[in-house]
């Protein structure tokens, strides 16, 4: 067997969330909403020599049958703004933002994110989603207009057309020459044309190029199209795939998408969402991790959680007794609005659930700790390092997006504690070596 | 002396390298930078350390042009821009006391994402954020959206469809507004409750869906964001004519007029007065305050204003202003400032002729002119934008239901 290079572990600080994993209730919980909470957070996986900080979106507040959720986390920042104050704190540590696709027009975002990486010195980044629902488009001119099977269509009309936008102005469009007097090298600067079935757009673009050129694309989305989305077009992909086996074999298809568009697989990063608990021993840490899962999966967010994939009322049923054998309904109306459903067919998704639950003699609390439970690697901080990299040297990975139940102070601990373990093993850098988040990643220069 | 402190208020438009096209030439403009973080920062700083109440930041939806209704292939002026709300958020954490007022149009955006990037600002700034609304009436910027036609500007205002054109915008611009304000109250402050007993993190009741039914678009809400800390960030609006006028009377706590002399300036705070008093008719709404928008060439050590006007003005095109153009010394430009005053403006908006000298005659000439006759703050004195402009800092939620005792 020939020694192959050791892997470099992609990090990201994943916050802002608006989960059940975050514990608000937690005594040391500070603000959602304070910059400082972002600031901190930020400044910590900085600390850490993190790739990015990253941050979600959600056009609506979730609602079950009309009701807004009250029982999660509720509210968060408009993500641009809140990158490019935290652009002002922080140095080296790449800085992406949610942007939804489907109610954003090109020029909208092609103007914020080259506008986040001028005022980042080139470390901006945008994760395009595609959440389409008419629930989320009440909020928007055009309302719900877009067929669920054009999303990927418009996703990738609006990546090309961002990118077009990106690149017209040259790198040397800028002359500032005052004794020629001229400003302008190129008197067309800017100039764009770009028409498909979603876009019918030209004229001149006002943000002059960014440092990176081309701001770094993530993708969150797992149906084939959103697959090949994102390995056609993607430098990231944050993925809901942490666990063996079926993270390797999101990994294998991904690369294997990737390939098949010609492109070097190594440039398209897969980085599941994870999070950590960490003890004194094996044990301590898994104690620990039992009571945070507990208070995370209360009897409301678990009778909530199941909600959505049944799509029907369920707080009849007892958290602590048998899963009801109910089908779920799957041509009502939605009965959970505002929350992708990730899990793929609800009928399969259900019935699978049911089996499983059968089984092993599970009440829905338990399936819940079995299927929603987020904490991947309890232990000391050698046993977690240890597993991380093996997990990414072993291709479940490329990285982990990092979240916490505790905000803001949750990632403190993993920084000061597995991060140095990571650079010991010479899996993460000690110092960054580029300024640009792609050159953090390791990604080519368009 | 006078009992309580002065109450006339000074805000500075910041643009480019300064409102003179040839601005950018001049030695001391950082011509290389526009487009840095470290730019920005400084201005602000510099504008912080003169104790201004705000700055306000301009962006449009196209590329500048000499003319200002449609686009031009000039290469001898600043062309590009950043978004000015992201500049202000990159400026809020190294500022402390400044307002920050970024220009953001609503014609072809969505009130709902405008909404919450002013909320956010308003978040990261801790109670500083403001916003200029701005609407887009040229075609060319119609057509970077794709989404509706404009009739464009090119037939001249005084044509009949382009003054309904500008009529419409301006009622569009007013519901866009109106979200925004909605959306802000859609929180109401003590939504968020973190009730373990319960497992309520928010009291579902006091977070509201706005069901805006508009002419021209319907907002459902609530806001994704919570409430900003000023309830109501600081809405300003230029306006140089009736039907804006009438807009900023509905929608602004700001207005930026652009009076020349003094008898022009009595004429427009009267036109003013009429539409605030033909469209607040909300008894419990706060005055809209008047700001007068000038464009100054300070006096330096160097060269004279007026001097300096000429110079550039020979350099290229010469400068062409909708706000009266004005140079001189600090003192009389002080004085200048001071009759605008006795005639019942609220404060006054410089745009910096040349960013890198007018700015810095500003901070250290203009200002203590006027501190010296008593006319300015010698500190800054409320912590949030509201406060410093004298408006209320406790903001009625609309939907807040009257607690009876
Ligand atoms: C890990 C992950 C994170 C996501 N995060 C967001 C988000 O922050 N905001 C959002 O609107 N949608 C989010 N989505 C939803 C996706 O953008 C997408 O709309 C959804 O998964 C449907 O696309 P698909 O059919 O390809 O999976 C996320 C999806 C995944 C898998």
């Amino acid at each position: 067997m020939t020694e192959r290079s050791r892997k470099q572990i992609v990090l990201a600080a994943y916050l802002g969330g608006v989960n059940e994993d975050i514990l608000w209730e937690h005594p040391e919980a500070g603000s959602q909403i304070d910059f400082s909470t972002f600031r901190h957070v930020a400044q910590t996986a900085e600390r850490g020599r993190f790739d990015y900080f990253f941050l979600a979106e959600g056009l609506a507040l979730r609602e079950r049958d009309g009701q807004v959720f009250d029982h999660d986390v509720v509210g968060r920042p408009d993500t641009i703004p809140v990158l490019a104050a935290l652009a002002a704190v922080t140095s080296h540590i790449g800085l992406v933002g949610t942007l939804n696709a489907t109610f954003n027009e090109p020029y909208e975002l092609a103007r914020q994110l080259a506008s986040l990486d001028h005022l980042s010195g080139g470390r901006a980044g945008w994760n395009v989603v595609t959440s389409f629902d008419a629930f989320t488009g009440a909020n928007f001119r055009r309302g719900g207009f877009l067929d669920p099977a054009d999303r990927y269509v418009r996703a990738e009309e609006a990546v090309a057309a961002v990118q077009a936008l990106w690149d017209s102005w040259g790198e040397h469009a800028i002359a500032a020459d005052p004794v020629s007097g001229r400003f302008l090298a190129d008197a067309r600067a800017g100039e764009f044309e770009f028409s498909g079935r979603q876009f019918d757009i030209g004229g001149r673009f006002t943000v002059p190029r960014s440092p990176q050129g081309r701001p770094v694309i993530v993708q969150a989305g797992v149906s084939p199209q959103g697959r090949d989305f994102a390995a056609a077009t993607a430098d990231a992909i944050f993925s809901p795939f942490h666990r063996a086996p079926e993270a390797h074999e999101f990994y294998r298809d991904i690369k294997a998408r990737a390939a098949g568009f010609g492109r070097d697989p190594s440039h398209v990063k897969v980085l599941p969402g994870t999070s950590f608990v960490l003890g004194d021993s094996k044990a301590d840490a898994e104690e620990k991790a039992r009571h945070i899962l507990q208070q995370q999966l209360t009897p409301r967010t678990v009778q909530v959680l199941f909600e959505q994939a049944w799509n029907r009322d369920l707080s009849a049923f007892d958290v602590d007794g048998p899963v009801p054998s109910l089908p779920p309904l799957v041509e009502g109306p939605p009965f959970i609005q505002g929350r992708a459903f990730v899990f793929g067919d609800r009928a399969t998704v259900v019935r699978g659930w049911q089996s499983l639950a059968e089984e092993k003699g599970l009440s829905l609390r338990q399936l819940a700790a079995t299927v929603f439970g987020r904490i991947d690697y309890t232990g000391t901080p050698q046993q977690v390092a240890d597993e991380l990299d093996a997990f990414v040297q072993g291709d479940g990975a490329d990285g982990v997006v990092v979240g916490s139940h505790l905000v803001p102070g949750g990632l403190d601990e993993f920084v000061d504690l597995v991060v140095p373990l990571l650079q010991e093993k010479g899996s993460l850098r000690t110092e960054y070596e580029g300024s640009t988040l792609r050159e953090n990643l390791g990604l080519p220069t368009p | 002396m006078p009992m309580s402190s002065p109450t006339f208020h000074l805000a500075i438009a910041l643009d480019g390298a300064g409102w003179h096209p040839a601005a950018w030439r001049e030695p001391g403009s950082r011509r290389e930078e526009l487009f840095s973080p470290g730019y920005w920062v400084d201005l602000v700083q510099e504008a912080e350390r003169g104790l201004i109440d705000f700055v306000t930041i301009e962006d449009t939806l196209g590329l500048q042009s000499a003319d200002p209704f449609v686009p031009d292939t000039r290469t001898d002026e600043v062309r590009g821009r950043l978004d000015a709300l992201l500049i202000a958020s990159r400026v809020a954490p190294v500022t402390e006391r400044i307002g920050l007022v970024p220009t953001v149009t609503v014609t072809h955006t969505e009130p709902f994402h405008v909404s919450k990037a002013v909320a956010t600002l308003d978040h990261v700034s801790e109670g500083r954020g403001g916003w200029q609304v701005k609407v887009s009436g040229r075609s060319d910027e119609a057509q970077h959206f794709g989404r509706r036609e404009l009739v464009g500007f090119e037939a001249g205002l005084a044509d009949p469809a382009v003054q309904t054109q500008v009529v419409e915008l301006c009622d569009e611009a007013a519901e866009a507004v109106e979200v925004a304000r909605r959306l802000w109250d859609s929180w109401e402050p003590d939504a968020e409750i973190r009730d373990a007993a319960t497992d309520r993190f928010i009291d579902a009741e006091k977070v509201h869906r706005i069901e805006f039914e508009g002419r021209f678009f319907s907002v459902r809400g609530p806001a994704i964001t919570p409430r900003p800390p000023q309830g109501q960030p600081v809405v300003a609006a230029l306006a140089h004519a009736e039907v804006p006028y009438r807009l900023a009377a509905r929608s602004a706590d700001v207005v930026f007029v652009t009076p020349h002399g003094l008898d022009d300036a009595r004429g427009i705070l009267a036109q003013v007065a009429a539409a605030v008093d033909a469209e607040r008719r909300d008894p419990g709404r706060e005055r809209l305050l008047v700001f007068a928008d000038l464009l100054v060439f300070v006096d330096t050590a160097a060269e004279s204003g007026a001097a300096r006007l000429q110079r550039l003005d020979g350099l290229g095109r010469a400068l062409s202003s909708d706000a009266a153009v004005v140079t001189g010394s600090a003192a009389s430009l002080a004085e200048q400032l001071a009759e605008l005053a006795s005639l019942g403006f609220d404060g006054v908006r410089l745009r910096p002729g040349v960013l890198a000298d007018d700015l810095p005659a500003i901070v250290d000439g203009i200002v203590p002119e006027l501190q010296r006759r008593g006319l300015f703050r010698t500190r800054y004195e409320a912590a949030t934008l509201r406060g410093q402009l004298g408006l209320s800092e406790e903001v009625a939620d609309r939907y807040a239901k009257a607690v009876l005792r």
